[in-house]
């Protein structure tokens, strides 16, 4: 094959290595600092938060069972993809609303849920979808909407697991959770 | 700040050439069955055992090598004749190579180089590729770098090779950042981490109290994008790894999710929930300001800049299902782009602009795919059960993605662009949301 004689000589005579110093022809060296190591910083501590107006809601055990004990759930179910109330969830939302109308000391957050079965992103809003759909059904009931917040977990917090028809059916569901009231 | 490659290749320009021989050494990565190139890497000598906080130069040498080796064979592109296979050289043997030995096990390139160790305490790692046919030097480069740094010069090394035999830019100096799971599915436990491309260097950047979802690079600086639920308000935040400074982005009573940074890292792209609906914003990270670039009754998600920061990717419901829709930076002229059966979203566009990658979603199978912005060309390159969210390499031929198994696992997995070289991210933990950084300057 062929092979480049001449300038390989020369090159190579000019590029002998030496082992006590580094000839400035042999390889300028490209220096680069490594970035420095980042400093170790766990960011979810007490103190690295910024402070937030203080919204993480307190759950009533007693109330939440008293609430279920008079509406029948605190779940209700969707279909898939789907943000709408069937009649079960109407009826189970109805007597909700009508407790928290009797219990008016309280609020309740609303979590929205979904199945697997959709990019972790379109979840998000779809959970919410579910959330505000329900939230939405309690103040046409008569529910003050101030007393109605909602969160949406996507699919990051099945109630089952299990990849079939029966966990997917239980996952897509808006829960009410009974929170003590802020104001 | 450029990435300072070059200066030795200028000096030698003449000697460096390609030769007009008929079979000019090249590896054609556009696709087609190709044969992988063999290519040796034998252990990189030193002219003094020296040790040095990383190992002894002798160590150091061969673990280069090893990481060159396993950089070039991953891409698929080539097949490593590696450390074992050949004695280590000496160092007149990085000048003179002695090609019999690699003709001999039908080698094409030579990968080879050296280990010093500086009286100041730095580390100088030489990086040469020969052609073992015409016996001709394709590329002689040095790195010097703080004992720290040693792995990032093999990754330099490996990407100055990859690029000359292919004629692409390299993506081995990155890093990706992801979501390392553990626990039940129920009770999910979220952190984010971070490693070098290769898996080494990993470390956690959060403890698992809130749970955080989807990072994202920015281009230009050592600042990631995610969303965290902490204090039960889920919100995008932008976090500085260097200096542990992070903020939550804008002023939103509502939920923010899927940030995206803009090729100059200027802008970040997100959903804003709005009764029961999602809109994207532009959000200026200098000035903090957020202007919405979508209005419609409809969930608009997954937001991702072209190339050229004209336009944009993203997921919408408006038309009855998740699609794919492409629009002007400003928000205007929003054209649908996926078509066929099933729905598409999480889109990302290629750093190249010639490709969107997606997650394509029919029957419940979720699998990635590629398409031309324009909406041609759709190309499925996987085939399980639960594939989405992909990142593009910083190169644009490599997509990682997130596998989740029927049982639950789930995993980091790359492909190339052609659908070949389905591996996996080894990671401590399960892992999602993978996201690919830039090339480290």
């Amino acid at each position: 094959m062929k092979r480049f004689a001449f300038p390989v000589i020369v090159l190579a005579g000019a590029l002998a290595l030496s082992a006590c110093a580094r000839k400035t022809d042999v390889l300028p060296p490209e220096s680069w600092q490594a970035p420095p190591a980042p400093a170790e910083a766990p960011i979810d501590q007490p103190g690295t938060v910024p402070p937030v107006e203080q919204v993480t809601p307190t759950t009533l055990s007693g109330m939440q069972a008293d609430m279920v004990a008079a509406a029948g759930a605190d779940t209700i179910y969707f279909a898939f993809d789907s943000y709408g109330l069937d009649e079960a969830a109407r009826a189970v939302l109805g007597a909700q609303a009508e407790w928290l109308v009797r219990n008016g000391s309280v609020r309740a957050n609303i979590e929205g849920h979904t199945d697997e079965r959709g990019t972790r992103e379109y979840n998000l809003a779809l959970g919410e979808r579910r959330a505000n759909a329900a939230r939405s059904f309690l103040t046409a009931q008569g529910v003050d909407p101030g007393r109605l917040s909602v969160i949406s977990f996507g699919k990051e917090r099945p109630a089952v697991e299990g990849a079939n028809e029966d966990a997917w059916a239980r996952n897509r569901r808006a829960v009410t959770i009974v929170v003590a009231g802020q104001r | 700040m450029k990435s300072k490659l070059v200066a030795m290749l200028l000096l030698a320009a003449p000697f460096l050439a390609p030769a007009p021989v008929a079979a000019q050494l090249r590896v054609d990565i556009t696709g087609g069955i190709e044969a992988p190139m063999p290519i040796a890497v034998p252990a990189f000598p030193t002219a003094a055992v020296v040790p040095t906080p990383a190992g002894t130069t002798a160590d150091l040498g061969r673990q280069v090598a090893g990481i060159i080796s396993a950089n070039l064979q991953g891409s698929g592109l080539f097949r490593t004749l590696g450390t074992g296979a050949f004695p280590v050289p000496g160092m007149a043997d990085v000048q003179h190579p002695r090609f019999g030995a690699f003709r001999t096990a039908a080698a094409q390139a030579l990968v080879t180089g050296f280990v010093t160790a500086n009286p100041n305490g730095t580390l100088t790692i030489g990086c040469y590729l020969y052609d073992v046919f015409s016996e001709e030097v394709l590329l002689r480069q040095g790195f010097t770098t703080t004992p720290a740094g040693w792995r990032r010069a093999a990754h330099k090394c490996s990407d100055a090779v990859y690029s000359r035999l292919t004629g692409e830019s390299g993506y081995f100096d990155s890093r990706i950042v992801y979501v390392a799971e553990s626990g039940p599915r129920t009770q999910r436990v979220k952190r984010l981490a971070i490693m070098d491309q290769d898996g080494a260097n990993h470390r956690f950047l959060t403890g698992g109290q809130s749970l955080v979802l989807m990072p994202r690079f920015s281009p230009v600086s050592e600042t990631i994008s995610y969303m965290s639920f902490a204090n039960d308000r889920p919100r995008v935040w932008i976090y500085n790894i260097s200096t542990g400074q992070q903020e939550i982005v804008g002023t939103f009573e509502s939920m923010s999710f899927a940030g995206r940074f803009s090729p100059d890292g200027r802008t970040l792209l997100m959903s804003v929930t709005r009764s029961g609906n999602a809109d994207i914003y532009a959000h200026d990270v200098e000035s903090r300001r957020s202007t919405r670039l979508t209005s419609s009754n409809s969930i608009d998600t997954s937001p991702s800049f072209s190339p050229d920061g004209r336009r944009i990717v993203f997921e919408s419901d408006r038309g009855g299902t998740q699609q794919l829709y492409v629009m002007n930076a400003d928000g205007s002229g929003a054209q649908r782009i996926s078509f066929g059966e099933g729905r598409a979203g999480s889109p990302v566009w290629s750093p190249r602009g010639d490709l969107i990658a997606f997650t394509r979603i029919v029957g419940g199978q979720f699998r990635i795919a590629v398409i031309r912005p324009d909406g041609t060309g759709e190309r499925l390159l996987t085939d399980s059960w639960q594939d989405e969210g992909p990142s593009w390499s910083p190169n644009g031929r490599v997509i990682l993605f997130s596998r989740t198994e029927r049982n639950g696992r789930t995993t980091l997995r790359s492909i190339d662009l052609t659908g070949r070289n389905d591996r996996r991210i080894p990671t401590p933990l399960d892992a999602s949301d993978p996201a690919w950084g830039p090339l480290l300057r």
